[in-house]
């Protein structure tokens, strides 16, 4: 269980340059990867092109309660990368000129921003169709200045969608941390107390589940009603939806791998499970994702990989939405993780 | 170093057995992809029983996939070895069932 984010350990992988040489060079023993750029080609799909902007995903900062084993962001308590209240009004003002109707806030624990209410109640006023918080839930029982949060989300009726490795305690807590489980637990019967996750409710509770290790993960649908089920019976918690999603290999995940001797195999196995239908599909085609210092990116692995978007707008101060849209997406082996199986996005499947 | 009969690296190579034999080769993986999916009963139910027969079978390269193949359906570890002793007990229990044949034999031959 990581103790540290890659940065502070002072691993050669917290540099995004040393991913991307591992990511593309390989470090294989024996045979070669076709690249994401030759197999989208195979379909015409390259240059994968940006459409029509829909999905603003703001990185409000790198901070984070926990440092979970898999995570592609290498946050964790030790992370000081913070948006600062200037760039949230950068933001705001994108937000409400752009033709984009979701705004995802993540992080880190975006809640540990300390501009993070104040944001929260200034984007809820523009009018967006669909405003999620992306919360690890243990956040909620981390602090007492937390404990309110399910009650703050419901007042601006936040979509909330979190983390939640498994129904089991040993999985959840050997991804994510010990005592995670117990704390996620309790967090999801707050939020249901206030009305969150019910069936008839508009307040929106929607899980992630991402496998605990170097595989894949199974059918969405047949996973959301196995973790329906046991969080039922077992703890009487309630959500709407399961979005599956697979683990790109990067940061502390890429670590993982190549510590664990499965990253050749891994790779193997995204590439086997490529679907073409997926590409067309991928988040970066109608996201854009903003980092916590105001750049701009086709995606959150982007930014961790600190590939920006290939336009003359680089930043959010120089937004220009026509410029954007059709832009040429940044691509990297990694990109194979959206486009295994049925394909993965920060919404779950894509095909 | 001396060579393994079996190299985890050809499981991948699985599907090229229908290069030498496409007819029958095809006709195995459509029989095969078909029992696998859903019916009476679930993608899961079938994971697990496969990781027990690979285990009787002793197939490493059905161990390594239904192992895979049940993580991914979220099967946990505790469910996993019970399969495993599932499989164990029929295994052990067909061996010792054949004792009655044993008994049968020796109480006609030796009274
Ligand atoms: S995966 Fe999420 S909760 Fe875990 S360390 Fe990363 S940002 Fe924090
Ligand atoms: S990793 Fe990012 S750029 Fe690559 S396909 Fe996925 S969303 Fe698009």
């Amino acid at each position: 269980m990581a103790t540290k984010s890659l940065q502070k350990s002072g691993s050669d992988l917290a540099n995004s340059n040393r991913q991307i040489e591992i990511l593309s060079n390989g470090i294989f023993k024996s045979g070669e990867l076709p690249t994401f750029k030759a197999k989208i080609s195979e379909t015409n799909q390259f240059p994968l092109k940006a459409k029509k902007l829909e999905i603003l995903q703001i990185n409000v900062g790198y901070m984070c309660n926990q440092v979970c084993d898999h995570c592609h962001v290498d946050a964790g308590p030790d992370r000081k990368e913070i948006m600062t209240r200037d760039t949230m009004k950068q933001c705001l003002e994108v937000i409400k000129n752009s033709g984009a109707h979701t705004l995802d806030l993540t992080g880190g624990a975006p809640e540990m921003n300390p501009d993070f209410r104040w944001f929260v109640e200034e984007a809820a006023k523009v009018g967006i169709k669909d405003f999620i918080v992306r919360s690890n839930l243990t956040i909620i029982r981390a602090n007492k200045k937390y404990y309110d949060l399910p009650e703050f989300f419901k007042k601006h009726n936040v979509h909330v969608v979190s983390s939640m490795p498994h129904w089991t305690r040993g999985k959840t807590d050997k991804q994510r941390g010990d005592g995670v489980f117990d704390k996620s637990i309790k967090a999801l019967q707050e939020l249901n107390a206030v009305g969150y996750g019910m069936p008839d409710s508009n307040l929106k509770l929607d899980l992630v589940y991402n496998p605990s290790g170097a595989f894949l993960p199974g059918d969405q649908m047949s996973m959301e009603k196995d973790f329906k089920k046991a969080l039922l019976e077992d703890f009487g918690i309630q959500f709407h939806n399961l979005f599956a999603i697979t683990n790109l290999p990067i940061a502390r995940f890429l670590d993982y791998l190549i510590a664990s001797e499965n990253y050749e195999d891994y790779m193997y196995q995204l590439v086997e499970a490529y679907n073409p239908s997926a590409v067309a599909n991928v988040m970066c085609t109608n996201t854009l994702s903003i980092s916590w210092n105001g750049y701009l990116y086709d995606c959150d692995f982007n930014q961790m990989l600190e590939l920006p978007v290939n336009s003359k707008a680089k930043h959010i101060s120089e937004f220009n939405e026509e410029l954007l849209e059709g832009r040429n997406i940044v691509i990297s082996q990694h990109c194979y993780g959206c486009t295994a199986g049925a394909g993965s996005s920060c919404q779950g499947v894509v095909a | 170093m001396s060579k393994p009969y079996y190299d985890s690296a050809d499981l991948r190579k699985f599907g090229n057995i229908t290069e030498w034999s496409e007819e029958l080769g095809n006709k195995f993986f459509d029989y095969y992809g078909k029992v696998f999916e859903e019916g009476a009963l679930t993608a899961r139910e079938k994971s697990l029983i496969a990781l027990a027969v690979s285990h009787t079978e002793q197939c490493p390269y059905c161990i390594d996939a239904y192992t895979k193949d049940t993580l991914q359906r979220g099967v946990t570890k505790e469910e996993m070895m019970e399969a495993i002793h599932v499989g164990a007990a029929i295994k052990s229990g067909a061996t010792l069932v054949h004792g009655v044949q044993m008994m049968n034999k020796v109480n006609k031959l030796d009274g």
